[in-house]
């Protein structure tokens, strides 16, 4: 187990196309970091690069209190859990979990416990003797994250690793990749472009976007607290609406609460927190008409044309809306929910 | 698996688009090895005046000639020669292509042009190339004090059509097994080296196991070519000689048949070498592919 720091890494790739710029990152030991981003962001050019599958063209990476930059994939300890898997095919399970260990010339016996006690914990004893062929996505992933622990590496590094799962296998497999990390307390880095996967896995949440780091922090600040347009927009689900205050002034009989920044000339509202009712703080009230509405199970999407707004607002309401689609209907937008921020450089201002 | 089923409403239609197909098959393989077959059991007096019908003679005479078991031999070992020269040669070219990531379009293209070349030809040049009087690499070969005279010893002739034939078969494998790496995931090689394995041993325990399968068939397929497609190639270069060293199986087919006029041995030879490779064809797919990976 240990800590990885990141500092001042680039990476570029040959027609100096700049795939990181000057990234400063600290994992502390046991940590479970989630770099989450769309695609192209750099997130997984970095998580390669932690690995040594990528060359890293400045800057440090140190493991532990090792500078790792020169050797090779096999000396740097770490574990890595592919997208596609990568299990080896041609060998049984067994044979899958035993191959990093033999090659690190582990004594029979332990190899023997290891793969054992590995396979005990991810329930694969059963599949030991088949081949990654015989068995399920799920099982497969199983058996990926098997090879992983049973080598006990400095650190886990995930590419993706349930993307080619289907929404339900994700959801208990997530549950299951958080709780043996807890267990096993090693360090771990995940690379994920779903921010649900991103928000429920994370001890600390790395938002990227084109090569940089946009914010880092606990899920729950990165949702309470965006930094910048970007991580409003990307953190959350359904994202967060945004309006211009330019437009919001113009709207007959609005006067703009005294909490917004004189600096700001947009403000965002997360879907969960307009309200139908009047609220008993300051508010901005918005009217529309009803487009669509979204049933999600106990909550539903509601999407309302705004009067003087061209951009659709998102509504998040409990149950159901009493109102149907075509109807007019009433928001009001409580002045504590309000994030602001300014457009020239999309970050936030308080 | 659905298929794509064209159904035709003129019944004579795709009786006519196979006919050109067919009439080729019939007229330029069923039909002269039916003769084979047929000649195979029968002899001709020396004026081809008469022939009469001499159940197995022929095979019993060749089977006891020493001059057949000698072919065989040299079969055996030309075709060992030709498989591992060409098989093992593509591969490390294959995995050179495979790591090279801005030419390797070019050395593809360059590295399949040797296919393209007519087996005679391709004797013709290695014949130019390790002539004794007048060939280059005999005379490098001098400079470090080595003899090459393939007319004299047998073991250099058998050299020498084993490089000249392996030499053109290597195109052909060369672009199986750069298809066949190509289709190895990326991803488990990186796998692989993350478990501590290094390059050699990535290769043997990860990437060349996965190739079985492409190995698997190019080895049929050599064989296949050393059996009966090597015959230019050795006409143009050593003409079976010297004393018989390099005369193989399909060669001495020849030998006989057309040189010799001894149709009915010849005939019977030509049976028992389809024989052969029928029966290794056979155990390969019985035995080794049985060991053949995913």
């Amino acid at each position: 187990m240990a800590s990885i720091k990141i500092s001042s890494v680039r990476k570029v790739y040959p027609g100096n196309v700049e795939a990181i710029s000057d990234l400063n990152l600290d994992i502390s030991d046991g940590e479970l970091v989630v770099l989450v981003g769309p695609s192209g962001c750099g997130k997984s050019t970095l998580l390669r690069m932690i690995a040594g599958l990528e060359s890293i063209t400045a800057g440090e990476v140190r493991i532990g209190d090792k500078v790792v930059n020169k050797l090779e994939p096999a000396e740097r300890d770490i574990a890595m859990v592919f997208q596609n898997y990568a299990l080896y095919p041609h060998m049984s399970v067994r044979q899958n979990l035993e191959y990093g260990l033999k090659n690190r010339r582990t004594p029979k016996a332990e190899i023997e416990q290891r793969v054992n006690e590995a396979a005990r914990i991810l329930e694969i004893t059963r599949f030991l003797d088949r081949k990654p062929r015989q068995l399920s996505g799920g099982q497969r992933q199983r058996v990926a994250m098997g090879r992983a622990i049973v080598r006990q590496p400095k650190a886990f590094l995930f590419d993706e690793p349930l993307s080619n799962l289907d929404a339900k296998l994700r959801g208990q497999m997530r549950i299951e990749i958080k709780r043996l990390q807890r267990s096993l307390k090693t360090t771990s880095v995940y690379v994920t472009h779903d921010q649900l996967e991103a928000m429920t896995l994370a001890d600390r949440l790395v938002v990227m976007n084109a090569g940089r780091i946009e914010q880092v922090g606990k899920p729950v600040d990165l949702f309470e607290r965006p930094a910048s347009l970007f991580v409003a927009g990307f953190i959350g689900s359904p994202p967060m609406n945004i309006f211009e205050l330019a437009t919001l002034r113009q709207l007959p009989g609005t006067t703009l609460p005294a909490s917004i920044p004189a600096k700001a000339d947009l403000v965002g509202i997360r879907p969960e927190a307009l309200r139908l009712e009047e609220p008993a703080e300051p508010f901005i009230a918005l009217e529309g008409t009803v487009e669509l509405i979204e049933p999600v199970g106990g909550e539903s999407h509601v999407y309302v044309n705004l009067n003087g707004i061209e951009t659709l607002a998102t509504v998040v309401v409990q149950g159901r809306l009493a109102e149907g689609e075509g109807s007019h209907i009433k928001l009001f937008m409580p002045a504590s929910a309000l994030h602001s921020f300014v457009s020239e450089t999309g970050q936030r201002v308080e | 698996m659905q298929t794509k089923r064209s159904i035709f409403t003129n019944r004579w239609l795709p009786y006519v688009l196979l006919a050109p197909q067919l009439i080729i098959t019939l007229i330029f393989f069923i039909w002269p090895a039916s003769q084979a077959v047929t000649s195979s059991f029968e002899r001709q007096d020396p004026f081809g005046f008469r022939t009469t019908f001499v159940w197995f003679e022929n095979y019993t005479r060749v089977l006891s000639d020493p001059s057949y078991a000698n072919a065989l031999w040299n079969t055996a070992v030309f075709a060992f020669g030709v498989v591992a020269v060409s098989m093992g040669f593509a591969l490390l070219l294959a995995v050179c292509v495979d790591r090279a990531i801005r030419t390797a379009r070019l050395y593809t293209t360059l590295l399949v042009w040797p296919y393209a070349v007519a087996p005679v030809v391709a004797g013709v040049l290695w014949w130019f190339l390790f002539n004794p009087t007048i060939g280059l690499l005999p005379y490098i070969l001098e400079g470090f004090g080595y003899d090459w005279n393939h007319r004299v010893s047998g073991g250099q002739a058998m050299a020498l059509i084993v490089i000249a034939s392996a030499w053109k078969q290597i195109s052909y494998n060369f672009l199986f097994f750069v298809a066949g790496l190509q289709s190895v995931p990326a991803s488990l090689s990186e796998a692989a080296s993350i478990d501590g394995a290094g390059p050699f041993k990535r290769f043997w325990t990860i990437i060349f196991p996965l190739l079985s399968p492409t190995t698997f068939f190019l080895m049929i397929i050599n064989i296949n070519y050393v059996m009966f497609e090597s015959f230019g190639t050795i006409d143009a270069t050593t003409s079976g000689g010297p004393g018989q060293s390099t005369t193989t199986l399909v060669y001495k087919v020849y030998v006989d048949g057309v040189a010799g006029l001894n149709i009915g041995s010849s005939s019977a030879q030509s049976v028992l070498l389809m024989g052969i490779v029928i029966f290794l064809t056979f155990i390969q797919f019985r035995y080794v592919e049985r060991r053949v990976n995913y």
